[in-house]
């Protein structure tokens, strides 16, 4: 099963309120980190050098922010297909480090017909392995 | 320490040059494969992921700050279509607003920029809104 994981499922299912199914993300390495600054452009060195990081007063290195709205993003697609992204809008409200294992959740909050099919609100939102919510937002989908 | 001058809201409206960006396929599969991404569209690099615009960098003159003192507050993206491989897109980022407020760790400077993302014909593929909060 590759398609979209919304796009089968009737209206009841996706009412106001209804959860979505989850998108669980691999534990994120430092190793990760680097591969991230070099694909988006982010080379701000409190993401992937430890001595930096502590000049700024954190601990160590902490995840891009991007990375884990990038996560949204790729829950989004998993739930209605690449195609079909018109919105995604997120605050970064926790900070993620290296080993936290985020999971992707969302909710439906609106369901409208449109001529190509549905349009769906969504609240969505990534959490940590101690399920506290780390970046938070909302998105707009259309699906069949 | 060196501080680079304070934003002030004389730079709202201030824009950087159009450039223009072209959505490699190899870029896109670095992108995907950095983020873990399965979306299998995304994995061949036909379609760009999401949050892919934040590898459009761009500089606005006057716009400069000190990256260690700098959070990233909030990001959004709206979409008319998502981005493929090959698009040849017209990007230009602006100030859209500059503000103090107080917050938990201060009073801090909210820096508020909106970009937009056109074909070469000028329709809207794109825009985005991203929140920077300054220490």
């Amino acid at each position: 099963m590759t398609g979209p994981v919304l796009a089968a499922r009737p209206d009841q299912d996706l009412d106001s309120g209804s959860l979505l199914p989850d998108l669980r993300k691999p534990p994120i390495t430092k190793m990760q980190l680097v591969k991230y600054a070099g694909a988006s452009g982010d080379y701000n060195l409190i993401h992937t050098d430890d001595e930096t990081a502590r000049t700024v007063g954190l601990d160590g290195v902490i995840a891009h922010g991007m990375l884990s709205m990038a996560f949204l993003g790729e829950y989004l697609c998993w739930l209605a297909g690449p195609e079909s992204v018109r919105r995604i809008s997120v605050r970064f409200v926790e900070m993620v480090r290296p080993a936290d294992a985020l999971t992707c959740r969302g909710r439906v909050k609106e369901r409208t017909s449109v001529n190509t099919g549905r349009r769906l609100q969504l609240e969505v939102w990534a959490e940590n392995q101690r399920a506290v919510r780390v970046t938070v937002g909302e998105a707009e989908v259309e699906i069949a | 320490m060196d501080h680079p001058a304070a934003l002030s809201s004389d730079l709202i409206g201030r824009e950087s040059e159009v450039v223009l960006f072209e959505v490699e396929r190899g870029a896109i599969r670095k992108f995907a494969d950095a983020v873990q991404d399965q979306t299998p569209a995304c994995v061949r690099g036909d379609i760009a992921p999401p949050t892919f615009p934040t590898t459009f960098r761009m500089t606005i003159p006057g716009v400069t700050f000190d990256l260690a003192r700098v959070l990233h507050g909030a990001q959004e993206y709206r979409y008319e279509r998502p981005l493929r491989a090959g698009d040849r897109v017209r990007c230009r980022v602006r100030v859209a607003n500059v503000y103090r407020r107080k917050g938990r760790l201060g009073e801090m400077t909210f820096l508020i920029l909106a970009m937009d993302g056109t074909d070469e014909s000028g329709s809207p593929i794109f825009s985005g809104t991203t929140t920077a909060i300054l220490r």
